[in-house]
């Protein structure tokens, strides 16, 4: 079978596709996996699948360089996340760790060959100051933000604007929710507080019980982070899946909780694609038991031309005539989620017209 | 075949096109860009360099510089780097488009090429052992590099020293030399024959001019060296050249402060960096005039060659 011109997501789904490889697939899944943050994963599938020794010497390096940056980043993460389970021991609060961290410090399958540049962190909303004060006297300070971004984090956003440690690169994100308070979903930060199981190698802290980590793993996608990195973020979703469906009675929990947070779209849309993509296996009962969740046949058919688009690599050699359209609209999506309308055009005005202009990267 | 085998319009017609594939020391580019300065550089720096029929599918860096299009810029017209679609840079006027190119380079190997230590230090070889010269920028790095290489040394690297993790010897990559400023015409006075391309001025290094590295070490750019010397160079007004051995230690911190991805490479930086430091001599070097300094150099690597004899 010839290879399609998406060459990431297909050889996640095969990966003894690569036998066949011409150097020409070669390059453009280098290039593909790269743009889409998913060298180190796709390196890591081929060693467990036993492929690497099939990866050309030329292609080869790309792949381990890649893994060498995320168990690089992996291990910043835990070193972090121990610095700031020291520093914020004293204050006695539900410490929650989210996303990318999440999966790094409960050694997840989804962590694997993915590194992460910050740390996510949900405390209850009444203790934010303080865990931002208190990190603020221990060397982590807030990154520099315009004065506009600053003051919309802070009047608007679930969180306080994020602080970095004086000495190191890593950037932590303090949360008071999953989602923005203006968002149209809006999950109660309480009872995702008192589901989290703790962590074994970090006491003190804890993550999201597996429905919950999952159903914001749904949310990221159609969030700002899928908008970014959508396959990596559809991928850390397909492995948090692959390893909850062993417990018993998974998908019955998932779906409850979905409902029950209001997030039975997302949920239905987020699985649908990660099918698409990523061949995850969905047991036809859930998929029915999610059909009433659907949108009409017309919006549905628009989403999959957007999301089919936004969520491939963001690579030209993957791309269509409409590619750039879908980009947009899936940004405005993101932001029509998040926003009402009142707050949304003011925002989306300003970052068009006003600060889009400074940029000061210097070569080296 | 070489670069220099292609007619001048053949180049253009590949770079402006589908981009032209070229191979530096380990790394293949493939180059794109519409610039005349762009194909003019090319082509007077890289004749030796190995090129490729443009069809041929493999490349690992994939690059372009191209003219920056923005309203209200006409009157000041800019290009911009892309490496693959991403812009690492900043535009730059449109005179720096071919040390645009080159600091562009610079920045794909040292922010992916883990498999090496990289170090920010040139390196020249002669008799079999290799020279790695770290300096802040400033120090005469550049100039003394020109100098060795001028009077026999072979380049491996002016920018970039790549150090194999497993075997600890050092790859070459031997690309043009960086000279600013003064030292362009203090080469030119040293060695009449040097060939440089068109200067570019007021970048953020001041005027740039690029050296043409000698075929000799373009030719064996697939011979790796084994390291002999950490010499920290030091340019200062009338004074005798004088070598001063260095401290390990001291060594060993500034290197470890001045490679591209020691923190990534974790416990692995630090033994392949504590291996190049047991295998070489470190020395501070000061030197007022290039042609004294280039007779030091001379002398250690005729010192070493006795040692391998008397071995």
């Amino acid at each position: 079978m010839r290879a399609p011109a998406e060459l990431v997501s297909y050889v996640y789904r095969n990966p003894g596709a690569i036998h066949q490889f011409s150097m020409g697939d070669w390059d453009r899944l280098v290039r593909q996996a790269r743009q889409s943050g998913l060298l180190a994963r796709l390196h890591f599938q081929l060693l467990n699948h036993g492929l690497v020794a099939t990866i050309p010497a030329d292609a080869r390096w790309h792949f381990e360089s890649a893994t060498v940056l995320a168990d690089r980043q992996q291990g910043e993460m835990r070193r972090e996340l121990r610095q700031l389970r020291t520093r914020l021991a004293g204050l006695d609060l539900p410490l929650v760790v989210l996303k990318g961290a999440a999966y790094v410090a409960a050694d997840l399958p989804a962590a694997r060959g993915r590194g992460h540049d910050d740390v996510d962190l949900l405390v209850p909303s009444e203790c934010l100051g303080e865990v931002e004060a208190t990190l603020e006297q221990a060397d982590w300070q807030a990154v520099d933000l315009s004065d506009y971004d600053q003051r919309y984090y802070r009047r608007w956003m679930h969180a306080a604007s994020p602080l970095r440690h004086l000495r190191r690169a890593m950037m932590i994100n303090v949360h008071h929710a999953i989602l923005p308070d203006t968002t149209r979903f809006s999950p109660d930060a309480a009872k995702l507080h008192r589901r989290a199981t703790e962590l074994p190698g970090f006491s003190g802290m804890a993550v999201l019980a597996t429905e919950d980590l999952i159903l914001h793993a749904v949310t990221l996608l159609f969030h700002d982070d899928g908008l970014t990195h959508g396959l990596c973020e559809l991928s850390d979703l397909d492995l948090l899946l692959r390893q909850a469906e062993t417990e018993a009675g998974f998908w019955t929990r998932l779906l409850v909780r979905a409902e029950e947070m209001d997030l039975s779209r997302p949920l239905f849309y987020a699985l649908r694609y990660a099918r698409h993509f990523l061949g995850t296996s969905v047991p036809e009962e859930v998929r029915d038991r999610l059909a009433i969740a659907a949108p009409g046949r017309a919006t549905l058919s628009l989403m999959d031309g957007i999301y089919t688009r936004t969520l491939a690599p963001g690579h030209h050699s993957s791309a269509d005539a409409l590619t750039r359209l879908a980009r947009q609209a899936a940004y405005l999506r993101a932001h029509w989620l998040r926003r009402p309308p009142r707050l949304l055009v003011p925002h989306l005005f300003h970052k068009a017209f006003i600060s889009a202009y400074p940029r000061d990267a210097k070569p080296a | 075949m070489k670069l220099l085998q292609l007619p001048p319009g053949e180049l253009r017609r590949q770079l402006a096109d589908q981009g032209i594939w070229l191979r530096t020391g380990p790394f293949s580019l493939r180059v794109r860009s519409r610039l005349e300065a762009v194909a003019e550089g090319l082509g007077e720096l890289y004749g030796q360099f190995e090129v490729r029929n443009p069809h041929e599918t493999f490349a690992d860096f994939h690059v372009a510089v191209d003219p920056h299009i923005r309203l209200g810029r006409w009157l000041r017209p800019e290009v911009r780097f892309s490496f693959d679609g991403v812009e690492p840079f900043s535009p730059l006027p449109r005179d720096q488009a071919y040390p645009m190119l080159e600091w562009g380079l610079n920045w794909c190997v040292s922010e992916h090429a883990h498999q090496y230590l990289m170090i920010h230090a040139a390196v020249v070889e002669k008799n079999g052992r290799a020279v790695i010269l770290p300096a802040p920028s400033g120090c005469g790095k550049s100039t003394l590099v020109a100098g060795l290489v001028l009077s026999g040394w072979r380049l491996l690297a002016d920018e970039l020293t790549l150090i194999d993790r497993k075997t600890g010897r050092i790859h070459a990559l031997p690309r043009p030399i960086c000279l600013k400023n003064e030292s362009i015409a203090l080469i030119r006075a040293f060695s009449p024959d040097a060939f440089f391309n068109r200067a570019s001025c007021d970048t953020a290094k001041g005027t740039v001019a690029y050296l043409r590295p000698p075929k000799e070490s373009v030719r064996r750019q697939h011979e790796p060296a084994p390291p002999g010397w950490i010499i920290f160079p030091k340019w200062v007004a009338d004074e005798e050249p004088e070598l001063l051995p260095r401290s390990k230690q001291q060594t060993l911190q500034f290197l470890s402060q001045n490679a591209f991805n020691y923190r990534q490479l974790g416990a692995e930086g630090f033994r392949v960096c504590t291996g190049l430091i047991k295998q070489s001599d470190c020395y501070d070097f000061q030197y007022s005039r290039l042609e004294q300094a280039v007779a030091v150099f001379e002398g250690l690597a005729a010192s070493a060659n006795t040692d391998k004899r008397g071995n």
